[in-house]
């Protein structure tokens, strides 16, 4: 299948100026776990042309229940191995991957060359630390986070909250500490809401032709 | 009169650590947003609501 076969396919779904404003576009993905995975996978199967992955993690079989690996990658390079997954989805999406522990000092660094970034870390302070050093540090860059995705059911309290440059998906509240644990089905409504939030600020002020 | 997460509030002159503090915020697990920008978390101590102010306070949990 050459790119044009690939990209005639997409088209077909959407428009040619869409798949091209797509494919140009550049996205961060911090954290490559839960939200990371599944928001990446939604995102190059929208047709979105390049993505910078960063994760330092290796994927346990506890990841299983929720993020996009197979117990057959369980011990490998979760940046890596989201790549290769990523590839066999859109095969002409550029990946740039870091396999590197994200600090608020090579943050700004990492995803300097996107219009946005999703947060998708798991640890609240590690949260608060990128957000407020992306946005302190990128002034054109949009930063869309995760808050909010524990436990089970309550599909409906997830939702999407826009602030300026900082847009929150989630219910804001459940907190794994509280010992709900992570589950597939809201998780990966979560990551919907934030590659929904991804494709509607690249698409965003742009009219539909065919409307 | 200033609006903090969407609710009116009475909290003009008061700082944004103090804020925090008293309703129960970790500042190292917020990101609060003035008027639409990220406030950095080195002004915290010297921001002071003003009249006006549309303030979001994002509280950060576990998950992800």
């Amino acid at each position: 299948m050459t790119e044009a076969e690939f990209a005639a396919a997409v088209d077909s779904r959407s428009s040619k100026p869409i798949y091209e404003r797509m494919k140009q576009s550049k996205v961060g993905i911090a954290g490559c776990g839960g939200l990371g995975s599944n928001i990446a996978a939604a995102l190059v199967r929208a047709g979105l042309g390049k993505l910078v992955i960063a994760d330092f993690d290796t994927i346990e079989l506890s990841n299983i229940n929720r993020q996009l690996y197979l117990p057959s990658q369980v011990g490998k390079p979760k940046a890596e191995t989201l790549e290769k997954m990523l590839h066999d989805i859109a095969p002409y999406c550029e990946v740039e991957v870091h396999d590197i522990h994200i600090t608020k000092d090579n943050a700004a660094e990492i995803f300097g060359g996107c219009q946005i970034v999703c947060e998708a870390f798991d640890v609240p302070e590690n949260k608060s630390m990128l957000v407020n050093t992306l946005l302190e540090n990128c002034p054109d860059m949009q930063v869309v986070s995760g808050v909010g995705m524990a436990g089970i059911g309550r599909a409906n309290d997830i939702v999407t909250k826009r602030f300026g440059r900082l847009t929150v998906c989630g219910d804001g509240r459940t907190d794994v500490a509280d010992g709900e644990g992570l589950s597939a089905a809201r998780v990966i409504i979560c990551a919907g809401h934030m590659a929904s939030a991804v494709l509607e600020m690249i698409l965003e002020n742009y009219s539909n032709p065919r409307k | 009169m200033l609006k903090i997460n969407g609710e009116t509030a009475e909290a003009v002159g008061v700082t944004v650590e103090a804020h925090l503090k008293e309703n129960g915020y970790s500042t190292d697990r917020v990101a609060v947003m003035v008027n639409g920008e990220i406030l950095p978390k080195s002004d915290y101590a010297a921001y002071k609501f003003a009249d006006g102010d549309e303030v979001d306070i994002v509280g950060f949990v576990g998950g992800g």
